[in-house]
């Protein structure tokens, strides 16, 4: 009698046991499914472009063969670029605003997301929720009125009035997240600070920031976004190449009338895709590990 | 080393709750004083205000005879540790401890001198170059202190040190933070809402209930002499059984308390000069559980035997604590381990009536 019920239940326990190994094994396929069609929509196109930056002319107007595959690879494309003083001048331009551009944002938005967070006075919460309403309104809409306020500037076709207008679309954005992750520091640490003598200022440069240093990698990760792959407003605002930025550089310098210097095009792409992809591999990186750290208590 | 005092001080905050309502506190150098109540009585706030974390909406609040109402926090010379330590998460333990004293420009052999004393004082030396994330709560809550014993204050402030800890650790360190004391010897304000904390801990013990504090002595005196109900039962552990009574005349002259037609009990003579004008009035009597136990047959002068259904046994090891319903109150003693009781059977009990107190029912003070 009790071998035959310890037999069922060690049968009904295996069952249960297969049951779930069978629902794991589904939820992996699932998740690998829809990951591989996810790569394929992100990761097809880079290949494509890197490949074809490989590729020479005569190689990529052939008709026949594989067209997802250099055959005789080279590297002449890029060191045409790398020469082409207009080239380096486009990339020391997109450097230049992009650097100022993330300087300038991110100073704004953290002692604005400090003052706003951690201040709380009169009608903080109300500037707080203004800035990210500041936020929701496209930067396609604003570039007719700014062309105004350039002008009276007499920037046009300068690349500092970049270096003006992209804190304008970067700031709200990181001043959000960063009142955010000032929010989540505890109360405490602040009132600890405030008895062991510091300012607001030494709270800020001492405590805050270093604590904070995530949510500014997360930010900071933003304005470059914003300020290296900005194509509108370069290209309603520049118009000579001395002044012009990767975006606009490359199609207004590679596409001469109807002829598109594709291999060329490609190998500029890349080479104007490194800055990002190594900004994020290695902020990424330190982004997460900053927030496993600040995940246990203390 | 100072004395803090607080005068007639208020708090209301920005909607209009009054969090403390004009209080009068007196600490004097060296002490050790206790804040204790339960959840919004204002025990925190009056900290904070204190530290200078909240502004006082009225009143004086002075720390070594100088008034500080409008001096800030880093200018008052005060430390506090706060409940959930508030250690800086990317500085090393030792820069934790050194960071008010860089702040204040003490020379760098200072500052080590006075965190390896304070290491020393703690016992955490060989964990000064960790960073707080590699801390046990224990070992938090000492760096905690470290920090506040480094800067030498005039006055430490505990705000609820040691809630985060583990039933055992607690126990440990409020030991320690006795120790730190009898070495320091700081005037120490402690806010807690653990009375053992309080009775532990305290030179004096300030309960505070809804803005106002009920009643300020020492722990012996808050046990044997409650001034209010709230007091009496807040104080002690496990808290002190309340029953309405009448108090009438005894069967035998004298005075006596009846708590129903069964159960009448004689009021000691020494007490009933100060009960008996309150003959005949509804009155509420308050008999801790330690002071009903197991029935002695050679009892003492003022002791009386009744009576009472078990309802629950709880043991405890070193004594059973046995629970019953009077009048649909609960009423709980504290018996004998080797007492035999089972619920539902009539467990004789010998009330200590020399510790009983009488209290108003609608005042909640005691006569």
């Amino acid at each position: 009698m009790s071998a035959t019920t310890l037999e069922e239940a060690r049968a009904a326990h295996l069952s249960r046991r297969h049951s779930l190994h069978r629902q794991r094994q589904w939820a992996l396929w699932g998740s690998y499914i829809a990951l591989a069609v996810f790569v394929v929509i992100f990761l097809v196109p880079p290949f494509y472009m890197l490949m074809t930056s490989l590729k020479t002319s005569a190689e990529i107007s052939a008709q026949q063969g594989n067209p997802w595959y250099a055959h005789h690879p080279t590297l002449a494309n890029f060191w045409y670029l790398i020469t082409y003083p207009n080239f380096q001048q486009y990339y020391l331009n997109s450097v230049i605003v992009t650097v100022l551009t993330v300087v300038v944002s991110m100073s704004i938005a953290i002692l604005a997301a400090f003052s706003l967070a951690r201040m709380g006075f009169w009608g903080s919460q109300t500037l707080a929720t203004g800035v990210f309403l500041t936020y929701l309104v496209p930067a396609s809409l604003l570039f007719l009125p700014l062309f105004q306020i350039v002008g009276w500037l007499h920037l046009i076709n300068s690349y500092w009035c970049l270096v003006l207008l992209y804190p304008t679309l970067a700031v709200p954005f990181c001043t959000w997240i960063m009142i955010g992750y000032f929010s989540s520091i505890p109360k405490e640490l602040d009132e600890a600070a405030l008895i062991d003598g510091a300012g607001y200022l030494q709270m800020l440069f001492r405590i805050f920031i270093p604590v904070a240093m995530p949510g500014i990698i997360a930010a900071t990760i933003f304005a470059f976004t914003v300020a290296w792959g900005q194509f509108l407003y370069p290209l309603a605002y520049l118009y000579t190449s001395g002044q012009m930025v990767l975006t606009v550089g490359i199609v207004s310098d590679l596409i001469r009338g109807d002829v598109f210097e594709w291999g060329k095009i490609m190998a500029a792409n890349v080479l104007a895709s490194l800055p990002p992809i190594l900004i994020y591999a290695f902020l990424m990186d330190y982004y997460v590990a900053g927030l496993t750290a600040g995940a246990t208590k203390g | 080393m100072a004395s803090v005092s607080v005068r007639k001080v208020v708090k209301v905050y920005d909607g209009g709750v009054q969090a403390v309502k004009g209080i009068d506190l007196e600490i004097e150098d060296r002490e050790f004083v206790v804040l204790v109540g339960p959840s919004g009585c204002g025990k925190s706030t009056t900290l904070r205000m204190i530290a200078g974390l909240e502004e006082i909406s009225d009143g004086e609040i002075s720390i070594g005879g100088d008034i500080v109402n409008d001096v800030p926090p880093r200018d008052r010379d005060i430390a506090m540790v706060f409940q959930n330590y508030a250690l800086y998460p990317h500085m090393s333990v030792f820069d934790n401890m050194a960071f008010g004293l860089k702040l204040r420009k003490f020379s760098k052999d200072e500052i080590k001198r006075r965190v390896d004393e304070a290491a020393r004082i703690l016992d955490i030396a060989p964990l000064l170059d960790r960073k707080p994330r590699a801390l046990s709560g224990g070992q938090r809550q000492r760096v905690a202190m470290g920090r506040a014993i480094v800067r030498n204050p005039k006055v430490f402030l505990f705000d609820e040190p040691l809630s985060n800890l583990d039933a055992k650790l607690r126990v440990q360190m409020r030991t320690e933070i006795k120790k730190v004391h009898q070495t320091v010897k700081t005037t120490t304000v402690y806010v807690t809402h653990d009375q053992v904390e309080a009775m532990t801990l305290a030179d004096r013990v300030v309960v505070m209930n809804g803005g106002i504090i009920e009643q300020v002595g020492s722990p012996q005196e808050l046990y044997h002499n409650p001034a209010t109900r709230f007091v009496a039962g807040f104080i002690g552990s496990p808290a002190m059984n309340f029953l309405p009574v009448r108090v009438q005349d005894g069967p035998g002259g004298g005075l006596a308390v009846r708590v129903t037609d069964q159960i009448v009990l004689p009021v000691p003579s020494e007490k009933t000069d100060r009960y008996g004008k309150y003959k005949g009035r509804e009155m509420v009597m308050g008999l801790r559980p330690e002071h009903l136990f197991e029935y002695h047959e050679n009892g003492k002068p003022g002791w009386a035997r009744v009576e009472l259904p078990v309802d629950v046994v709880e043991p405890m090891g070193m004594e059973t604590m046995v629970h019953f319903f009077v009048n649909r109150e609960p009423v709980c003693a504290r018996v004998d381990p080797a007492t035999r009781a089972e619920p539902n059977e009539m467990l004789p009990l010998t009330a200590d009536l020399n510790q009983m107190h009488l209290m108003e029912p609608d005042t909640g003070r005691v006569v």
